[in-house]
């Protein structure tokens, strides 16, 4: 495998450094929008929820993006042992994703919204994030030269790049007074793309954490097997048409929910691998236990099983009326993002900033107190929003229903335990990270 | 090993599978079953333009801060509506909203609260897991 030097890592490294900024940015956004739960009123003026709300949102899933385009370009290199197309269109891509970004977050300040569910911003604004991803793809598929006998993280990589496209751009579709006049049909539209475009970004993830796995392990085999295809169409049928358990509850076309219905229940296939493989891989690779890098990928492993077996029971639609619209579909949404997602780009971030061969990181003792605290916290935050939607749940089924305001206060202790084990969850990562950006001056220096 | 050949027909099965379910729901939406409401539409970008999903909810879907209005206008009056839109409440802050803009939301809850019921309560539950 060929080394790369610096020059070729530092296409890489200001879209890392830049995607844990943001990750810090988004979890100080969401530690306030936390306290204004508990605190009633807090900011209001200045700061209040719907503001605070996107800039979390925002903030987060662009550190997933910009993480996730960064350890594209890093891998990409390493597995074609060549460098990238251009360097200048690298370049060209990170400036206009951060400028655009910066643009964004001071958009909300001024109450400037896109004003979508989930995640918006002004459409304006989507129009350089829409070339900057241009730019992105021109580079991959010129980098990669030839699509035959790749394994199956450049499959990844490529339809995880054309279905961020094809989605961010039909997530614009409102724009259109046909898609956008009737309530049922906008939402419907909405949550196909949104419900695939997390897919999207999912793919050029694990794709990246496939790569890295076979890095650490040193072992190519897993990536051209066809278990590993199998799994690969199994998640592409998923995010092709799974999005419908978002809106069961939605007076759309039944038929809409019930492929989705059919389709989620094949992620219990994936979900059977990861019982099935669960001893070999606590017990082969405990060698790699001094690297921070393993031990993140390990509890990643432990929260996709915990995030999978609660969003396959949320696909069923009996369960779902009784979790949609609570705090259950939070929690879902925190374990993936937290548990799943940021421990993997953490961990990827380690690899390009670090090096996962140094094992004497993973030893320091601020590390190791960030890991288990970041862990602890997260298990602790989710239980108490599973706890919270429960709660709501009941409420919601109640027939003569206390008013709106006393159903929160019944909450408020489990908001309190939510927002002290975020500052935790805060603290844990910025111990993991600081001795991340420490050793990564230092390996620069050295 | 599974053949490069195969690969790409299962891939590009589903892909033209994804691309006919897209144009069929882009087509084929439910759009003729409700009526059109000019100041609704117009209602739905004020919406948008105060941000109101980050705490409220439509059909479950939208924020947790504030209670699901997807049927807040067949149970309150829209004076009652009115007044929360000009005065905010202790989380919700006064926004800057006019005459005009609050008649236009009003309208936009008239149709969202047309087009279905949010109350899960609703569903009846088939032994299959699906509900209806």
């Amino acid at each position: 495998m060929v080394q790369l030097n610096n020059t070729n890592k530092s296409i890489s490294r200001p879209f890392t450094i830049t995607s844990i900024l943001l990750l810090i940015v988004g979890m100080l956004f969401g530690i306030m929008g936390s306290l204004q739960y508990i605190i009633p009123g807090l900011l209001k003026e200045q700061l209040s929820f719907e503001k605070i709300r996107p800039m979390h949102v925002s903030s987060i899933i662009f550190w997933i993006i910009i993480g996730s385009v960064g350890s594209v370009f890093n891998y990409l290199q390493l597995h074609s042992q060549k460098k990238l197309y251009s360097r200048m269109l690298a370049k060209a891509t990170f400036f206009i994703f951060s400028i655009s970004i910066i643009v964004i977050l001071f958009s909300y300040c001024f109450g400037i919204f896109g004003g979508r569910e989930y995640w918006e911003f002004n459409p304006i604004i989507a129009l350089p994030i829409f070339i900057g991803w241009i730019l992105f793809m021109i580079n991959f598929i010129k980098s990669i030269g030839s699509f035959r006998n790749q394994p199956v993280y450049v499959w990844m990589w490529l339809t995880g790049i054309f279905f961020f496209l094809f989605t961010f751009l039909e997530s614009y579709l409102w724009l259109f007074p046909y898609f956008r006049n009737n309530i049922v049909n906008d939402m419907t539209i909405q949550w196909k793309s949104y419900g695939s475009m997390v897919g999207s970004w999912n793919m050029l993830l694990y794709g990246s954490s496939i790569f890295l796995m076979e890095k650490i392990s040193d072992e190519k085999k897993y990536s051209s097997s066809p278990i590993a295809f199998a799994l690969y169409f199994i998640g592409l049928f998923n995010l092709m048409f799974n999005w419908g358990h978002h809106i069961y509850t939605l007076p759309t076309y039944p038929f809409i929910k019930n492929i989705s219905y059919l389709v989620s229940m094949t992620e219990l296939l994936i979900l059977g691998r990861i019982i099935f493989l669960w001893k070999s891989t606590l017990t082969k690779n405990l060698k790699h236990l001094n690297s921070i890098t393993y031990r993140l990928i390990l509890a990643a492993d432990v929260w996709i099983f915990s995030t999978l077996l609660l969003a396959i029971a949320m696909s069923i639609p009996a369960i779902n009326i009784y979790t949609h619209g609570t705090h259950i579909t939070v929690a879902h949404t925190m374990g993936a993002t937290i548990g799943i997602n940021s421990f993997l780009l953490l961990a990827i971030s380690f690899d390009i900033l670090a090096t996962h061969h140094n094992n004497d990181i993973g030893n320091k003792k601020y590390v190791n107190l960030g890991f288990w605290m970041t862990n602890i916290s997260l298990f602790i935050f989710w239980i108490s929003l599973i706890i919270a939607g429960i709660i709501k749940s009941k409420w919601q089924m109640t027939l003569n229903k206390e008013p709106f305001s006393t159903m929160m206060l019944q909450l408020k202790p489990f908001f309190i335990v939510f927002c002290i084990s975020g500052m935790a969850l805060f603290t844990g990562f910025i111990l993991v990270i600081s001795s991340l950006i420490k050793y990564h001056i230092f390996y620069k220096r050295k | 090993m599974i053949p490069e050949k195969r690969k790409m027909i299962v891939l590009l099965l589903l892909l033209f599978c994804y691309l006919l379910y897209s144009l069929i729901l882009y087509s084929e939406l439910p759009v003729k079953l409700y009526s059109k409401n000019k100041e609704g539409e117009i209602g739905k970008l004020v919406w948008q333009k105060y941000n109101c999903n980050s705490c409220h909810q439509l059909y479950g879907l939208g924020g947790y801060l504030g209670p699901d209005l997807t049927n807040v206008y067949s149970s309150r009056s829209k004076e009652y509506i009115k007044s929360f839109l000009m005065n905010g409440t202790a989380t919700m802050p006064k926004f800057n909203i006019n005459e005009y803009e609050i008649n236009s939301l009003i309208q936009y809850f008239r149709s969202i609260d047309n087009s279905g019921k949010s109350d899960p309560r609703i569903f009846r539950i088939k032994t299959d897991g699906t509900i209806e």
